[in-house]
């Protein structure tokens, strides 16, 4: 787990909330516990976040996963607190676009 | 390591990140690695209305394989200097 090192790696999100966006445009959000040089995460207690322009945001309990770097996109720390004052079954949006190269 | 050592220059300062799945982030530039991966700080997502995933985010790492555009401060380019060190690199020097 050594990281590019320094203040570039992503050292700093370790044990916090991270809300994870993948190439396929899923988001999910959990515990980074892991992490090395190719963005490669290990994600504790995740859930995924369903976006929906129809309904609220549906909540998919994941458990515990392991992510290939290929398919990160956004690696974003969550402020608890903001995170806990939004009401999501309130929230209506488009899924994220696949990402293409 | 030409625009490696570039974008190093610019932390510190205001860009907007646009990715390649069209989401644009615009955040203080934290850091920057070898494979131009990007970390901003106080961020916030360009069109919040139609982009809400990043509601609670502060912070943020951006993958370098993903960026497609960064858009940075008009001030912060010496384009000259830019000019002679890419063709200084292009020379292997």
């Amino acid at each position: 787990m050594a990281g590019a090192g320094g203040e570039a790696g992503l050292a700093q999100y370790v044990d916090t909330t991270v809300s994870v966006i993948t190439n396929d445009g899923r988001t999910i959000v959990g515990t980074l516990r892991g992490y090395d040089q190719a963005t490669n995460l290990i994600l504790d207690e995740c859930h995924e976040r369903v976006y929906s322009s129809k309904s609220g945001v549906e909540q998919l309990v994941l458990g515990l996963y392991v992510i290939r770097g290929d398919n990160i996109a956004v690696i974003g720390e969550v402020d608890d607190d903001k995170d806990a004052a939004i009401d999501f079954s309130q929230v209506r949006a488009a899924p994220l676009k696949p990402v293409t190269h | 390591m030409l625009f490696y050592s570039y974008f190093k220059t610019l932390v510190g300062k205001e860009v907007t990140v646009e990715l390649k799945n069209n989401l644009a982030i615009t955040g203080t530039l934290h850091s920057v690695d070898q494979y131009l991966n990007i970390k901003l700080n106080n961020i916030r997502v360009v069109d919040e209305r139609k982009y809400p995933h990043m509601l609670s985010v502060r912070a943020c790492f951006v993958r370098g394989s993903v960026v497609r555009y960064v858009q940075l401060p008009p001030g912060s380019v010496d384009v000259e200097l830019l000019h002679d060190a890419t063709r200084r690199e292009a020379r292997g020097g």
